[in-house]
C-alpha cells in the first residue's frame, strides 16, 4: 500500500528519495503515524519539503487511501461512529430512504463499497462521499448509515480533498536556486584581488623565521567574467516574464562577475538597446560593442519567434523608436553582436518543437541556441565557457 | 543520545500557543532526530517556535544568526591565529597549547554541551547557496573534526535542532531531505486579531475589524508579488489610529496602501484591478 503511495507522490512530481522514504518507513515502524490523520501529517512533513508540493501531497495521498481497505483502528473508529450515528440519527425531511439498522450489515456493504470505489464522490446515492442519499460518508441526507470522517472534525482524506494547498502549488520548472547553481559555473577566478594578509603562510614565514614575524600578503581570488543579459521583453514574451526574471534575479545574485548588465530589446535588437523600455534609457549599440570584449559573455534570452520582416527588413522596427538606423536590419544587428562578442548563446523559453518557425531557425544560425531549462542552461553554460 | 524516543515531549507553552501540526512536527523531528525546518511568511512566528520548545522542555537555547556573509565553518570553531601569532611575540602565555586559541562556534558549543540543547539556525535563507549543503554532514552525524588540534568533536546528546526559512531563496534538495519540514501558514483572522490585540491594545474595535477586512481583502488579489505581512499591517493600524481615520474610510478606500505594497507592480496592479491608489 506505501509502495503505491510513493508512486503516486513520484506521479505527481514529487521528487521523493529513497533517504526519506526509510525514514519515513522508520517512523511508521515506531509508530510515529496512529491513525489516517497522523499518516497524512507525518508523511507531509517528512516527505514534502516546500509548500508549493503541498497541493501534489493531497492529491498523491487522496489518490491512495481514498476508497482503500481501511487499517483495523480505523474499523474500531467506525465501530464507535456507527453505533453514535444510529443513536442519534436525525430525522430527515423529503423523500424517504431506506433506514439500515444492522450494523454488521451496514459496515459490510461499507467495506465493500470502499473496495468497489475508485473515485471521490459527492452526491449521488450509492458511493462513499459526501452529499447525496447513500448511508456512507458525510454531510449526507440518509437518515442512518455511516459517516466517513471523525465526527465534528475532518478526516485526513477529506483535508486532502479539500486542497487546501492548490494556490501554493508552483510547478517546478525552474528556480532561481537551480539557475543561480548553473551560472555559478561561468565563474573564472583570479588572483586580482586587493592584497590581504594570508594567516596561514604568514604563521609558516615566522615559524621559518623562528619567531621573528613576516607578513605574508596576497591577492584574493577575483573573478573576471563580465556577462550581459540580453533579455527579449516583447509581448509574445510575456507568459515567460517570470521565468526570465527569475534568471535575472539569479544573475544579480551571482556574487562575483566582473561585471553584469542586464538590456533590454522587442523582438530583435534595432541599432539600439533599452537598459528600461518604460523611462526610454537606451544605449546605441555601436557604443557597447566599442565598451564589450571579446571577453564578454551574452547570454540573449528571447523566444525569436516574430514576424519575418521584423527581423529580415531594415525597417523591421518599424522605426517607431525614431532610431534612424534603418540600413540593418535585426538579423543584421544581432551578427554585429556576435562578431564582436564570439562567446554568446541564445535561451529560448519555448520548448524547441517551435523552433521550426523561420525566424527561430535564423537566429539559432546566428547565436547557438538553447532551450531556458535547466539542462539547456548547463549546456549554454559549458557553450560560454568554452568560447 | 536516549535510548527510546519519545514523541510526546512538546506540548506548547503558557505564551506561544502552538497548533496541534505544528506540535506534531515538533515532535517528530525530535523523535528521528533529524532538524525540523521551519518556513512561513515573516511575522508568523518562527523564530518564536524555538524559545518555547526551549522552555516547555527546559533546555538552553542556542541561536545562530545567519546572515549574508556567514560561513558554515563559523558555527563549527574558530581558531584565532592572530592571538597566538601575537601572543608569540608579546605575550607570555603558552603558544605551544593550540585548544587556548579555538574558540567554539554555535554548533560546537551545542555538541559539547553535557545536556541537550535547543539548536536554533536562523534564517538559513540569508547566507550563501551553498551554505546549507556545508552542513549536512555535521548535522547528519553531529559530530566536526577540528584538523588542527587532531580532535574530532562529537555531540554527547544529539540537540533539538530547529532551522528557519523565509524562503527567500530555495534550500538545496540534499539538505531538504534531511530535514522535517512545517510549514506555517499565515494566521486567520482570529489568530491576527489577538496578535493585533497584544501589540497594539488601545486600538479601537471597529477601526481594527475595518483594517484587518481590508487587509485579508488585499491578500486575497490574484497576482500580488508580495503580500503584506503581519508587520506591515501592525505598521498601517499604527498609522491609521494616528492620522485619525475612521472605519468608514478604510471600508470605502485604501488609506495609506503605500505601507502595506510596496512594490511598484503591485501598486500598479490594484489602481489597474480594484482602483485603489496608494
Amino acid at each position: 500500500m506505501f509502495d503505491l503511495l510513493l508512486l503516486n507522490l513520484r506521479a505527481q512530481g514529487v521528487p521523493v528519495g529513497l533517504s526519506e522514504w526509510m525514514v519515513f518507513l522508520d517512523g511508521l515502524r515506531r509508530g510515529l503515524a496512529q491513525d489516517m490523520e497522523g499518516l497524512y501529517r507525518f508523511g507531509r512533513s517528512v516527505l514534502v519539503h516546500s509548500e508549493t508540493q503541498f497541493d501534489a501531497w493531497d492529491l498523491a495521498f487522496q489518490a491512495t487511501f481514498a476508497g482503500v481497505e481501511l487499517e483495523p483502528q480505523i474499523h474500531e473508529k467506525f465501530q464507535a461512529w456507527l453505533a453514535e450515528a444510529l443513536a442519534g440519527a436525525a430525522p430527515y425531511e423529503g423523500e424517504r430512504v431506506e433506514v439500515r439498522e444492522d450494523p454488521e450489515e451496514l459496515r459490510r456493504m461499507l467495506r465493500e463499497r470502499l473496495l468497489e470505489q475508485k473515485e471521490r464522490h459527492d452526491g449521488g446515492s450509492k458511493w462513499v462521499g459526501t452529499g447525496g442519499t447513500s448511508p456512507f460518508g458525510s454531510h449526507g441526507k440518509s437518515s442512518g448509515g455511516i459517516r466517513v470522517g471523525e465526527g465534528g472534525g475532518r478526516s485526513a482524506i477529506q483535508v486532502a480533498g479539500e486542497r487546501r494547498w492548490a494556490d501554493y502549488r508552483v510547478d517546478r520548472e525552474l528556480q532561481s536556486r537551480d539557475l543561480l547553481v548553473a551560472l555559478r559555473a561561468l565563474r573564472r577566478l583570479a588572483k586580482e584581488g586587493p592584497l590581504s594578509l594570508h594567516v596561514d603562510k604568514t604563521i609558516d614565514a615566522t615559524a621559518h623565521n623562528a619567531g621573528e614575524i613576516e607578513l605574508v600578503e596576497e591577492r584574493e581570488r577575483r573573478n573576471r567574467v563580465h556577462v550581459v543579459l540580453l533579455m527579449d521583453t516583447g509581448g509574445s514574451m510575456a507568459p515567460h516574464a517570470r521565468l526570465v526574471e527569475a534568471l535575472f534575479t539569479a544573475a544579480s545574485e551571482t556574487k562575483g562577475f566582473k561585471s553584469l548588465q542586464a538590456l533590454q530589446f522587442h523582438n530583435a535588437p534595432y541599432g539600439w538597446l533599452y537598459e528600461d523600455y518604460r523611462n526610454f534609457k537606451r544605449h546605441p549599440i555601436p557604443e557597447l560593442l566599442a565598451r564589450w570584449t571579446p571577453e564578454h559573455r551574452l547570454v540573449w534570452v528571447g523566444d525569436a519567434s516574430m514576424a519575418p520582416y521584423e527581423l529580415f527588413q531594415p525597417w523591421g522596427s518599424g522605426a517607431w523608436d525614431g532610431s534612424g538606423h534603418t540600413t540593418m536590419s535585426g538579423l543584421d544587428w544581432m551578427a554585429a553582436i556576435r562578431k564582436r562578442c564570439p562567446a554568446s548563446v541564445w535561451l529560448n523559453p519555448d520548448p524547441p518543437r517551435y523552433w521550426e518557425h523561420p525566424t527561430v531557425r535564423a537566429v539559432g544560425a546566428v547565436f547557438p541556441m538553447f532551450s531556458l531549462t535547466l539542462a539547456g542552461l548547463r549546456d549554454a553554460v559549458r557553450k560560454l565557457r568554452s568560447g | 543520545m536516549t535510548d527510546e524516543p519519545r514523541f510526546d515531549l512538546f506540548h506548547g507553552t503558557r505564551s506561544y500557543i502552538a497548533d496541534e501540526g505544528l506540535m506534531a512536527d515538533v515532535n517528530c523531528a525530535i523523535a528521528l532526530g533529524r532538524p525540523l525546518l521551519v518556513r512561513g511568511e515573516p511575522g508568523t512566528g518562527k523564530t518564536m517556535l524555538a524559545r518555547a520548545v526551549a522552555e516547555a522542555l527546559g533546555h538552553r537555547l542556542l541561536t545562530w544568526h545567519v546572515k549574508s556573509t556567514t560561513q558554515a565553518k563559523e558555527g563549527l570553531y574558530h581558531y584565532d591565529v592572530v592571538q597566538r601569532l601575537n601572543d608569540s611575540r608579546f605575550g607570555d602565555a603558552d603558544v605551544s597549547d593550540i585548544r587556548r586559541y579555538i574558540r567554539m562556534g554555535v554548533l560546537g558549543q551545542a555538541f559539547k554541551a553535557e545536556d541537550q540543547t535547543i539548536l536554533l539556525i536562523d534564517e538559513i535563507d540569508k547566507a550563501d547557496v551553498e551554505f546549507p549543503n556545508d552542513l549536512l554532514r555535521e548535522l547528519d552525524e553531529m559530530a566536526f573534526h577540528i584538523p588542527e588540534l587532531d580532535e574530532t568533536v562529537s555531540a554527547r546528546v544529539r540537540p533539538i535542532t530547529i532551522i528557519t526559512s523565509n524562503a527567500e531563496k530555495e534550500l538545496p534538495d540534499a539538505f531538504l531531505r534531511r530535514c522535517v519540514f512545517h510549514y506555517i501558514a499565515f494566521p486567520d483572522r482570529a489568530r491576527i486579531a489577538r496578535i493585533v490585540n497584544a501589540h497594539l491594545p488601545d486600538l479601537e474595535g471597529a477601526l481594527v475589524d475595518a483594517a484587518v477586512a481590508r487587509f485579508y481583502s488585499l491578500r486575497a488579489v490574484q497576482g500580488l508579488r508580495k503580500k503584506p505581512s503581519t508587520s506591515e499591517l501592525l505598521d498601517w493600524l499604527a498609522v491609521l489610529a494616528r492620522a485619525g481615520v475612521s472605519p468608514d474610510q478604510i471600508a470605502r478606500k485604501m488609506p495609506f496602501m503605500g505601507i502595506l505594497v510596496k512594490q511598484e507592480q503591485d501598486l500598479e496592479l490594484l489602481a489597474r484591478t480594484k482602483g485603489w491608489e496608494a
